[in-house]
C-alpha cells in the first residue's frame, strides 16, 4: 500500500493546480459526490460527531488488522473533506493512523479556508477516526494478551 | 433627494477592501454592521486625547469627558424621542438591556404563578433572560404565535393577555424573518390591561425613526453596534415613572449615594443602572453613529431601504428552487432563504469565496427554525450601504452556486 504521506502529498500537489476556490470546491463536491452513502445504521446520533456545523457520521470496523471507515455528511462540501480523510485513513493499521501527522489539510489550505467553527469540526473528525484506531489498538493487543 | 450610495460607501473603510481577490459584499449586517469614519475617528480620538473616568474627578480631561458622556445620552434621548435624557440607560448592549428589565422589573412585579408573554419570533436574548427569570420566580413564559408568513397571530393576543401576565416582551423587527410586528397594536391591547411592554429594537433602529413616546411602549432597547457604533454599548429606555420604581440590577461604583456596612442609599436615575465605570468610549462613539445617521438622513435610508427590498424580493422570488422564510407584508431588509436539496453550509462556503458574507445557522432564533421544522437557513440582511447591483451579484452567485451543487 502507498505510504502514508505521499498519499498526503499527493492530494496537496492534486489541489494545487486550482488556482480559484470555486474549482476546490468543485473538485470536493465531486469526491463528496463519489463517496458512498453510509448505511442508515450509522446514520443516526450514535456515530454523530459533535463540533461539526453540518452533521457528519462516522463509524470504523477492523478488518484483518485495518480500518474501514464509512462516513458520511448532509453537507457535500465537508462531505468532499470525509471522503479525503476516509481515501487516506482506509486500509491503515490502528498504528499507522496514531502515529502519522496529518499535513494535507493544512497543505491544500483548508483550514485557514474554513472558518474557526468548520475547522474544529474538521479536527473532531480526525480525532474521532484516531479514537477508533486507539480503541482497535487496545481491543488487539487484549485479544493477544488472552492467546 | 435620494441617496449617493457610491459616496456613502466612501464613509465605511472597510467596504473598501477586497475578499479572497473580489470585492467584499458585506450582506451580514444583522449580526453586525460597519463603522462610518466618523465613529472610527471618535474612538480613537478619545483613546488619544480625551481619555478619563466620568463622574468621578473633577480635572480637566474627567469634566470633558464626563459632559461628552452625558451629550451622547441627549444624543440618543433626541434619536428616539424620549420625554427625559434619565429615561436613557447606556447598557453592555441589546442583550444586557433584556437581562437587566428581566432582573429589576422581575424582582419588583412578578411572582410565583404569574406570566411573562414573548412571542414565538423573539432573538434568544428576548427569551432566555424571561426563562431565567421565571424559574426564578415560579413564573410562566407565554408564547404569541406567528403564521406561515411569519406575521404574529394577534387574534390569539387576548386569550394570551390575561390578569396573572406582568409584562409583554417583542421584537420590533424579527432579525431572522424579517417582519416589523404591529407592535402599536400589541402595546394598545396590553395597555387596556395595564400591562407594560418591552420592545427589543435591536434590528429596528437602524432602519427608520423610531419615537418612543409615539409607540408609547414601557421599555425600549438596541445595540451600538448594530445601528453603525461600537460594539460592547448599548441603550435600554423606560419610562421615568417605571424606572423610579425598579431596583437597580447591579451595585457598585456611581449608582450609589451614601454607602456605609449598614446599607446604601442608590444614586437617582439614570445612574441607578449604571453600576461601574461605564463605556463611555461606546456610548460616545454610539452618538457619533447616529449624528452620522441624521447627517444622511433618516427619512431617506427608510425610503432607499424600501427600494432595496423591493429589489431583492422580486429578484429572489425569480430563482428557482429558492423558498424564502418569513413574507411578512411590514418588513426590514433582511431575508431568509433556503435552496432546494442544498445544505445551507455548501452554499453559504461558495458564497463566501464569492466575496459574498451571508449568515446561515439558526440566527439565534431555535423556535423560528422549529416553527419551519428546518435546521436554519442562509440570511441575507441589508442596510442602506448596500446596493441594488450587490443584490443582483448576490442572485448571480445563488444562481452559481445552485449549478455547482446541483
Amino acid at each position: 500500500m502507498t505510504d502514508f504521506n505521499e498519499i498526503q502529498q499527493d492530494i496537496v500537489e492534486e489541489f494545487s493546480v486550482f488556482e480559484d476556490w470555486l474549482d476546490r470546491y468543485n473538485y470536493l463536491i465531486e469526491l463528496g459526490n463519489d463517496l458512498p452513502t453510509i448505511d442508515p445504521q450509522y446514520r443516526t446520533s450514535e456515530y454523530l460527531i459533535n463540533g461539526c456545523q453540518s452533521k457528519v457520521w462516522l463509524h470504523a470496523d477492523l478488518v484483518d488488522g485495518k480500518l474501514e471507515f464509512k462516513a458520511d455528511s448532509d453537507a457535500i462540501i465537508v462531505k468532499g473533506i470525509v471522503a479525503l480523510l476516509v481515501k487516506l485513513m482506509n486500509g491503515r493499521t490502528p498504528a499507522e493512523i496514531m502515529e502519522n501527522e496529518l499535513f494535507f489539510i493544512d497543505g491544500i489550505g483548508l483550514r485557514q479556508n474554513l472558518s474557526p467553527t468548520r475547522s474544529n469540526g474538521l479536527l473532531a473528525m480526525v480525532k474521532k477516526m484516531r479514537l477508533y484506531a486507539m480503541a482497535y489498538q487496545v481491543k488487539e493487543q487484549k485479544t493477544k494478551n488472552h492467546e | 433627494m435620494g441617496l449617493n450610495i457610491e459616496q456613502i460607501r466612501n464613509d465605511f473603510p472597510i467596504l473598501q477592501q477586497q475578499v479572497y481577490n473580489k470585492p467584499l459584499i458585506y450582506m451580514d449586517n444583522g449580526a453586525t454592521t460597519h463603522k462610518p469614519q466618523v465613529v472610527i475617528d471618535t474612538v480613537r480620538e478619545i483613546q488619544e486625547k480625551q481619555n478619563s473616568s466620568i463622574h468621578r474627578g473633577i480635572h480637566y480631561l474627567s469634566e470633558q469627558m464626563t459632559s461628552r458622556y452625558e451629550a451622547a445620552r441627549e444624543t440618543v434621548r433626541a434619536f428616539i424621542n424620549a420625554a427625559s435624557s434619565q429615561e436613557i440607560i447606556f447598557t453592555s448592549g441589546a442583550t444586557g438591556s433584556v437581562n437587566a428589565v428581566a432582573f429589576s422589573f422581575g424582582e419588583k412585579y412578578v411572582s410565583d404563578g404569574d406570566e411573562i408573554l414573548i412571542s414565538e419570533m423573539e432573538h434568544h436574548s428576548n427569551i432566555v433572560p424571561w426563562q431565567m427569570l421565571c424559574e426564578r420566580k415560579g413564573a410562566q413564559l407565554k408564547v404569541i404565535p406567528f403564521d406561515e408568513n411569519g406575521e404574529l397571530q394577534l387574534d390569539r393576543l387576548d386569550d394570551l393577555l390575561t390578569d396573572k401576565t406582568r409584562i409583554v416582551a417583542l421584537t420590533h423587527a424579527s432579525n431572522s424573518l424579517g417582519t416589523i410586528n404591529p407592535v402599536k397594536e400589541v402595546i394598545r391591547r396590553a395597555h387596556e390591561r395595564e400591562i407594560p411592554v418591552l420592545l427589543d429594537g435591536a434590528q429596528m433602529v437602524q432602519h427608520g425613526a423610531v419615537d418612543v413616546r409615539e409607540l408609547d411602549c414601557d421599555f425600549y432597547l438596541f445595540s451600538s453596534h448594530k445601528i453603525f457604533g461600537p460594539t460592547g454599548s448599548g441603550v435600554l429606555y423606560g419610562k421615568e415613572a417605571l424606572l423610579e420604581e425598579l431596583p437597580p440590577y447591579q451595585g457598585g461604583g456611581d449608582m450609589v449615594d451614601q454607602v456605609t456596612f449598614e446599607g446604601t442609599t442608590y444614586n437617582t436615575l439614570p445612574f441607578k443602572f449604571e453600576a461601574g465605570t461605564s463605556n463611555y468610549t461606546g456610548a460616545i462613539g454610539l452618538a457619533t453613529a447616529l449624528d452620522y445617521l441624521h447627517s444622511v438622513g433618516i427619512e431617506e435610508i427608510g425610503r432607499y431601504e424600501q427600494e432595496l427590498i423591493r429589489h431583492t424580493m422580486e429578484k429572489l422570488k425569480g430563482v428557482d428552487r429558492l423558498k424564502i422564510y418569513g413574507e411578512a407584508k411590514h418588513r426590514i431588509s433582511v431575508f431568509s432563504f433556503l435552496l432546494e436539496n442544498i445544505h445551507p453550509y455548501d452554499a453559504d462556503m461558495i458564497l463566501d469565496k464569492m466575496g459574498i458574507a451571508v449568515r446561515t445557522g439558526t440566527h439565534c432564533t431555535q423556535p423560528v427554525m422549529d416553527h419551519f421544522g428546518i435546521s436554519g437557513t442562509i440570511r441575507a440582511s441589508l442596510v442602506f450601504y448596500n446596493t441594488m447591483e450587490e443584490v443582483d451579484q448576490l442572485v448571480e452567485g445563488i444562481h452559481r452556486t445552485i449549478q455547482m451543487l446541483s
